[in-house]
């Protein structure tokens, strides 16, 4: 850093905080969606559009406010899902 | 036993086959017999980087389609024993790779009795990217600090960890991350991606980090691996790389910004 940027070091800053934030969602959502290999089965992201499409009959909501995960136990597999409502509807 | 080792990343430009021809030339300089191919057929550039592009006679897809032995298309290389060159064809497109053709050049690299053979993967999640991972036993994900290739390394991790020949037998590909082009000042001033960060998001193990540095272009431009430089910061850290790699306990370097004297400091 040179004596100059002392005067340019506004705004911008942290940006990596940012872009690990991003990532981090992002990265969840195709995990969910199951585009990282078998993290679900193939209908999850059908199922996940289907469900949105019920909410948005009687509450509207955002794209991505509808997470589908299947969690793998030992006897059982369970199926979460985690909708997350607008403030107006509460 | 020989293992068969993918350098892929899902993403172009990040450092893959600088990174291949570092990690093959390592390992070879450490006495293992180390073949080195180039899975990108139609934009081969494994040959420049290894400076064998005047070399060439004959390539993969030769050897593939049974116009060439294996012997006659590998490129032996002068400066470091036991190393050797297999350039991808410059003229056909990624289909020439059929599944066949890639197992029985690598079955006969295991028999000729090759320590590794790393695979060097072109960009994307096509043909040839799929072919290079397929027989893979281990992987190593370059990733540079920047959200499209973290995002595209762990869509490539998936795709290993799904679609490989170990995947489908029941097993796991042994995954290795490797961040290139990182630049300490850059992650304390706040806008690069630390490699704890990277390290988060992917949850893989972490093989080595490998600094911005001049001189991996200088490499390039003579044709000669910067592992070979090892006066260069990239070339120590792939050191290091291919070190932990073979089951040492090395600590990383060059990840925190050097101490700048003050006038540095003052100007720059």
């Amino acid at each position: 850093m040179g004596l100059f940027d002392l005067f340019r070091q506004d705004r911008k800053k942290n940006t990596a905080k940012a872009a690990k934030e991003r990532l981090q969602i992002l990265i969840a959502h195709e995990h969910a969606g199951g585009s990282r290999g078998n993290t679900g089965p193939d209908y999850l992201p059908k199922l996940r559009e289907e469900i949105i499409a019920v909410i948005r009959k009687y509450v509207e909501v955002d794209d991505d406010a509808v997470n589908v995960q299947i969690e793998k136990g030992d006897d059982l597999d369970m199926l979460e899902l985690n909708i997350t409502l607008p403030d107006a509807a509460k | 036993m020989s293992k068969v080792i993918v350098v892929t990343s899902g993403k172009g430009g990040v450092g893959k086959t600088t990174s291949s021809a570092a990690i093959a030339t390592g390992l070879a300089s450490k006495g293992l017999k180390t073949a080195v191919i180039d899975f990108d057929v139609g934009l081969r550039n494994l040959d420049l980087i290894m400076g064998v592009e005047r070399r060439v006679v004959y390539d993969f897809v030769n050897v593939i389609n049974g116009e060439a032995t294996l012997k006659q298309a590998m490129i032996k290389d002068k400066r470091v024993d036991n190393l050797f060159i297999l350039p991808a064809s410059q003229t056909r497109d990624k289909d020439a790779l059929t599944e066949d053709g890639v197992e029985s050049v690598i079955n006969e690299l295991k028999a000729d009795g090759f320590d590794y053979i790393v695979c060097d993967s072109p960009a994307g999640i096509e043909k040839g990217a799929f072919m290079a991972l397929y027989f893979a036993d281990e992987a190593i994900v370059v990733t540079n600090p920047e959200v499209s290739s973290v995002r595209d390394s762990d869509r490539i991790l998936g795709i290993l960890q799904s679609r490989s020949k170990v995947a489908e037998e029941g097993g796991s590909v042994k995954e290795h991350l490797l961040v290139t082009r990182y630049s300490p000042e850059r992650v304390e001033g706040g806008d690069m991606l630390s490699v704890e960060d990277i390290v988060e998001i992917l949850s893989i193990p972490l093989l080595g980090v490998i600094p911005e540095s001049g001189s991996v272009l200088q490499a390039s431009n003579s044709g000669s691996p910067v592992i070979l430089d090892e006066a260069s910061t990239a070339g120590m850290a792939y050191s290091d790389a291919i070190d932990r790699f073979l089951g040492e306990d090395v600590p990383h370097r060059f990840m925190n910004v050097e101490k700048k004297g003050f006038f540095k400091k003052l100007f720059g």
